[in-house]
């Protein structure tokens, strides 16, 4: 009942575009160095190591996103840290995105044939050296389409850092909406833009995928 | 340089001592013995399924016995506090699937471990890379991937990327076994040559004519035991009636 949807609105929606495109790189490099180092953890030839990163992902995977916020936005405060919104929300997503992108790329990892680490041994070679020169490249080809993929999933749940007051794109819609009360209107918009961020990406793995099988075959067949 | 005589004490390269080893339940090596001295070729052979591989695998620790005594070059495998890197770095092994690694061209494959391991540098790590390829007849394939090549071409270049380590010792699991038959005959002439040169060697093969012209001593393996043991003249003229159905079947 506030007016129409004017230019102004657009660009506090384009405005919250951003912050939903922001979010989602500080999910992907946080979480993206969390995940990576979680992968390392679960093939560890250390068995505590590989128990204690597999309860992690475990707890992680079996928590809501949703909970994960609260914990951080309400939770350390109560504890006596205090946080701001973006914060809460950043950690949240490393937290989370550390999770999945861990047990994808762990799965990566050991869909590098075995004879390939064997003959890396066989030649002597350390172990960070066997990671870093022959399983990680070979593993990193494999992981680029379920990761370009899981970025999707990061945009879409950016969307839960409204509820610890951040402004991203689904929080600035309802923002709007509240004065203009044009809800089918706003969120067909809002819904747009998600798609607009998401859907070349699920395009890009998607080819990624059909480009990397054939090599991927070959790979496992050597 | 090899004029080692094959009598001298000093001159065990690799040895097994009632050795030990079980899968679980199965029981895969059942007191294995043998001996191989410095530019001895020893070849293993035996059925499907007795043990071969096992064997030559527990040489490089890729398997940890379960009792006996293995010592290589010098190094006490069966060690819990084996320096595992230095032992490799003794001993080179090539696998049935060469193993290349794919994402490397054949030189990168080849100078990879003298750079990271013995840390020589990459102008000497290239030379010897071309060295150790004209040994194999690829010299021209040094910018190739591995898919570029033929399935023996890849085994050659495998065997070369085992001997830029220069090893004491090379094992070889039934190399040629995934080639078609016209493409064996270039990767055994290349091992011929290796033998040629006194390269200490213990190969898993099939091949029994190619055997016969090689091997210093035969081990035949059978249930988990050397069952007969000998000059390469046991294949022509075997003592016990299972290397004699052995080779027969073979031939
Ligand atoms: N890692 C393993 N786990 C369980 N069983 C194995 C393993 N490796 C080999 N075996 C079994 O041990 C036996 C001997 O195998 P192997 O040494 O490969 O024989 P060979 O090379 O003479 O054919 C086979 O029955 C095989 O299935
Ligand atoms: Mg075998």
């Amino acid at each position: 009942m506030g007016g129409s949807l004017n230019a102004n609105h657009l660009m506090f929606l384009g405005y919250g575009a951003l912050w939903t495109i922001g979010l989602s790189l500080i999910g992907l490099l946080g979480g993206g160095i969390a995940g990576f180092i979680v992968a390392l953890c679960r093939i560890s030839p250390s068995r505590i190591v590989r128990l204690l990163s597999a309860g992690y992902v475990q707890l992680i995977q079996g928590t809501p996103l949703l909970v994960i916020m609260f914990l951080t936005y309400f939770g350390l405060p109560a504890l006596g840290v205090t946080v701001s919104p973006l914060m809460a929300a950043g950690a949240s997503l490393t937290i989370f995105v550390s999770a999945y992108l861990g047990e994808i790329w762990r799965g990566c990892f050991e869909s590098v044939p075995k004879p390939q680490w064997e003959a890396a041994e066989g030649l002597a070679l350390s172990r960070s050296q066997r990671m870093m020169k022959v399983i990680l490249p070979q593993a990193i080809r494999i992981a680029t389409p379920p990761t370009v993929g899981f970025m999707v999933q990061i945009i879409k749940n950016t969307s839960l850092a409204s509820v610890v007051g951040f402004v991203e794109l689904a929080r600035s819609g309802q923002i709007i909406n509240n004065s203009l009360f044009e809800p089918f209107l706003i969120y067909t918009i809002i819904a747009v833009i998600y798609f607009a961020l998401c859907y070349p990406l699920s395009r890009f793995s998607h080819r990624l995928e059909m480009r990397g099988g054939p090599a991927r075959i070959e790979l496992e067949a050597a | 340089m090899h004029k080692i005589t094959r009598t001298d004490a000093a001159s065990s390269v690799v040895g097994l001592s009632d050795v030990h080893k079980s899968f679980g339940a199965l029981k895969v090596l059942n007191g294995v013995s043998f001996e191989v001295n410095r530019g001895e070729v020893l070849v293993l052979i035996g059925r499907s399924g007795s043990g071969k591989s096992t064997a030559l695998r527990c040489i490089d620790r890729f398997e940890t016995i379960d009792s006996g005594e293995i010592v290589v070059c010098g190094h006490r495998v069966s060690d819990p506090k084996l320096d595992l890197r230095a032992l490799r770095q003794d001993v080179g092994i090539v696998f049935q699937s060469y193993n290349l690694f794919p994402h490397l061209t054949i030189e990168e494959n080849i100078t990879l471990a003298p750079c990271s391991v013995k840390g020589i540098s990459k102008a000497q790590a290239k030379e010897q890379a071309r060295r150790v390829l004209a040994q194999v007849g690829l010299e021209d394939k040094l910018h190739q991937y591995p898919e570029q090549l033929s399935g023996g071409q890849q085994q050659r270049a495998a065997i070369a990327r085992s001997l830029a380590m220069q090893p004491k010792v090379m094992l070889f699991d039934e190399v040629t076994s995934a080639l078609d038959p016209e493409l064996t005959g270039e990767v055994l002439k290349v091992i011929e040559a290796l033998a040629a040169d006194g390269m200490t060697m213990v190969m898993v093969t099939h091949e029994m004519g190619f055997a016969k012209g090689i091997a210093n001593r035969v081990v035949f393996m059978h249930h988990g035991k050397v069952h007969e043991t000998g000059p390469a003249a046991i294949l022509t003229s075997p003592a016990t009636p299972e290397l004699a159905q052995f080779v027969g079947a073979g031939l």
